[in-house]
């Protein structure tokens, strides 16, 4: 039955109905596939539960949690993971962020360049780390070391000797998400007002006050926001590592925090702790989140 | 109208689904998944046989070793109903018996398999859990052993043979003890013609350091722990355990640069590409060193022989893997019936020409076989010898352990000791989490 009611539409659905219509498919997938997920998950961190065995989750306490705080090898992987992201990350601000500045000028074959830059970026992780660790990093045969032979006594074990497999996962690491880096920092410096830097140049300002006091702080909060993307994504490194140093070798060299935790999780199906490491790594880069955020809201204040 | 588009459209439905099941029952399927090497080709060359005979389709299914277990578990995980045969490592029985992913076959093979023709070893590792229970979860498809390929061009050239009579004090010939492998490694390592001495498992990819170490372990007097109590520490951490990973990480130095990720198929490449002297590998990888295609410089001047006894005893890794049915599986009848025809002498005959290694008892100890590849005779040399890792649910943490631990003591992250004393303490806390000492 058709009303005259100034909330209906004309097949009879309130305005308050309609919204509900076009927000719960969103909803009903968001609490399937994400809050559901992540509440399980809490349940199992404090049972002892298998995936891959009939039993039924056993209530055991905060005893994953103590287990996996208790276990020196955990912190070691912790420590790799914190070394890689300081190291990956840090290299990829610097770089990106200089290309971003190289290219923010009109020069032949911008666009061409630009777009070969981002290449990497769009490649799979796997393919990348299966394309270093064949091509380049491979002990006897590698590129790399093919190049460096005139300057070296003998070829860089990159991917065998622990001392070097860390700088390896970082090189890899920082050639794909350099132009991530880039992207970011370039939509920043494009807008910054044309007439700050001229009305420097009336000024007779250098050319690093000019960055200093000009483009930084305007490209800062973009800066921060690529920084926090590119930290929690290091953070969670798994792939590159799984495929370039074989599941994080040499021994524990190059074992991150997620490539200990698929292991937990789909290789021993030890899933009851594999939910507590994985929150365990949550609230880590909640936390890094929160103080990455805060500074952002500050620089953006100060902006 | 509408009525008569509904009609059409429902007669178009049941036209679609009686077609499919007639399909679906004039083409019965098989599909079998194993690792991808060599014998799993052999084995789709032979159930053409078997699809001659009954009509029925067999696929086997080919996952890169890496990935082999991690695949096959995760359709477990699932319930899936990808495969219906799983022939998988004899470390799995314990886990996917008790995970109830691999159906129970006593009953069966009692009414339907001539047991006693098969290697009773063999049945043991492969398709019993637990041991000597008389419970059977699975049929030996492939029996193997870890061995060595060598250069006989170099072992039997008298210039080399006279240099290291005279360095050493006796012969050079295959080594019987581990003594006399570092002394051949040694000899042969001459990295300004890049060539080394020896190739063995050091990866940390699945097995790979673990199936290499674990036999030079048992040969120096370690063990993984005592099997009755399932208590590690003072075994597997024991001085001898830790004399054993240390020889075997000191004959690292007798090894190409990247030897310390070598699996089984960098440790072929090596060999093929007459890089080393010797190299370590399960017998069934063997067919590759003696391709003229593959291994252009010795595929015609290898000779092969069995792993090394130790000082205090001769123990070799076991290979090799039984043939399961998937709990999951929609063909169990037809597995049963693939699983029969398999086991008959004239098929495991075939099998063997075709260079499976077959648990058939008769076939196994027959000339036939014994001459059939080089490497037949010192592979049925193997078999006194041949010990396997846990095969108890919780096997794959224990290998893991192993895995990164064994791997970081090569690469002198950590010392043997601290390595072993790691180890240990995880197996045990894996046990005990698992229940083992519970009273």
């Amino acid at each position: 039955m058709q009303t005259n009611h100034p909330y209906k539409t004309s097949r009879g659905m309130s305005d308050y109905q309609l919204k509900m219509a076009f927000i719960m498919p969103t909803m009903t997938l968001l609490i399937l596939m994400n809050i559901f997920p992540l509440l399980w998950s809490l349940y199992l961190s404090f049972h002892r539960y298998k995936a891959s065995m009939p039993a039924a989750p056993r209530f055991i306490g905060v005893r994953n949690y103590a287990r996996l705080l208790q276990d020196p090898e955990i912190w070691g992987y912790f420590q790799t993971t914190a070394y890689f992201v300081f190291l990956a990350v840090a290299a990829q601000f610097f770089i990106g962020f200089g290309l971003a500045l190289l290219l923010n000028r009109e020069f032949r074959y911008k666009g061409f360049i630009t777009t070969l830059l981002l290449l990497p970026m769009m490649l799979s992780p796997v393919v990348v780390g299966l394309f270093w660790r064949f091509i380049l990093f491979s002990d006897n045969s590698g590129l790399l070391n093919f190049f460096l032979s005139p300057v070296l006594k003998s070829p860089i074990g990159w991917t065998t000797n622990p001392k070097v497999a860390m700088l390896a996962v970082v090189i890899v690491d920082t050639w794909m998400w350099s132009p991530f880096m880039m992207l970011i920092a370039l939509a920043g410096l494009s807008a910054v007002p044309k007439y700050l830097y001229e009305a420097a140049d009336v000024d007779r300002a250098s050319a690093w006050f000019k960055f200093r006091w000009i483009t930084l702080p305007l490209v800062s909060p973009l800066l921060l926001i690529a920084l926090l993307f590119r930290t929690m994504d290091a953070f969670k490194m798994f792939d590159i590592v799984y495929v370039l140093t074989r599941e994080g070798g040499p021994g524990t060299a190059t074992e991150t925090v997620s490539m200990n935790l698929y292991k937990l999780a789909f290789r021993n199906y030890n899933t009851g702790k594999a939910c507590a490491m994985a929150y365990i790594l949550l609230i880590i880069i909640v936390a890094l989140s929160n103080i990455y955020v805060k500074y952002l809201n500050r620089v953006k204040g100060e902006a | 109208m509408k009525s008569v588009r509904i009609s059409l459209v429902l007669a178009l439905i049941l036209a679609f689904a009686f077609v499919s099941a007639t399909k679906a029952d004039n083409h019965q399927s098989l599909t079998i998944v194993w690792a991808e090497w060599d014998p799993a080709n052999y084995l789709q060359e032979l159930s053409k046989d078997f699809t001659a005979e009954t009509g029925i389709a067999v696929d086997v299914i080919q996952i890169p070793w890496p990935n082999f277990q991690d695949k096959v578990f995760t359709a477990f995980v699932g319930k899936s109903d990808l495969y219906d045969i799983v022939i998988g490592d004899s470390q799995w029985l314990g886990r996917n018996s008790q995970g109830e992913n691999y159906i129970n076959l006593t009953d069966w093979i009692n009414e339907n398999i001539d047991v006693d023709a098969i290697y009773g070893p063999a049945m043991t590792a492969f398709a019993e859990y637990p041991k000597g229970s008389g419970t059977y979860w699975a049929l030996p498809a492939e029996v193997d052993a870890a061995g060595y390929v060598y250069r006989k061009d170099l072992f039997e050239d008298p210039k080399e043979m006279a240099a290291f009579e005279k360095k050493y004090g006796y012969a050079l010939a295959p080594p019987k003890t581990y003594d006399q492998l570092r002394d051949i490694a040694e000899f042969f390592t001459r990295p300004d013609d890049d060539l080394y001495g020896i190739a063995t498992w050091y990866s940390k990819e699945y097995d790979g350091i673990t199936m290499g170490f674990q036999q030079v372990m048992w040969s120096f007097g370690g063990t993984y722990g005592d099997a009755d109590t399932y208590k590690v520490a003072g075994h597997l951490n024991s001085e001898d355990a830790a004399k054993a990973l240390e020889f075997y990480t000191d004959l690292l130095q007798f090894a190409p640069p990247d030897a310390p990720n070598y699996y089984w198929a960098e440790t072929l490449n090596a060999y093929n590409s007459g890089k080393v002297a010797m190299a370590m590998n399960y017998f069934a990888f063997f067919p590759g060193v003696l391709n003229p295609e593959v291994n252009k410089i010795s595929h015609d001047k290898s000779g092969f022989f069995i792993a090394p006894a130790g000082p205090k005893g001769h123990y070799i890794s076991i290979g090799g893997q039984g043939m399961s049915i998937s709990s999951f599986s929609k063909n169990k009848d037809i597995a049963k019936q693939y699983m029969k025809w398999f086991m008959q002498k004239p098929v495991q005959e075939k099998w063997a020409a075709l260079g499976g290694f077959t648990p058939h008892k008769e076939v196994l100890q027959s000339d036939t076989f014994k001459m059939a590849s080089p490497f037949n005779k010192a592979f049925a040399e193997s078999f006194p010898y041949l010990r396997d890792f846990w095969a108890v649910p919780e096997y794959a943490e224990l290998l893991a352990a192993c895995q990164t631990h064994w791997n970081a003591a090569i690469s002198k992250i950590k010392t043997p000791q601290e390595a072993l004393d790691a180890i240990a303490r995880e197996h045990e806390e894996i046990f005990e989490d698992a229940g083992y000492y519970d009273e």
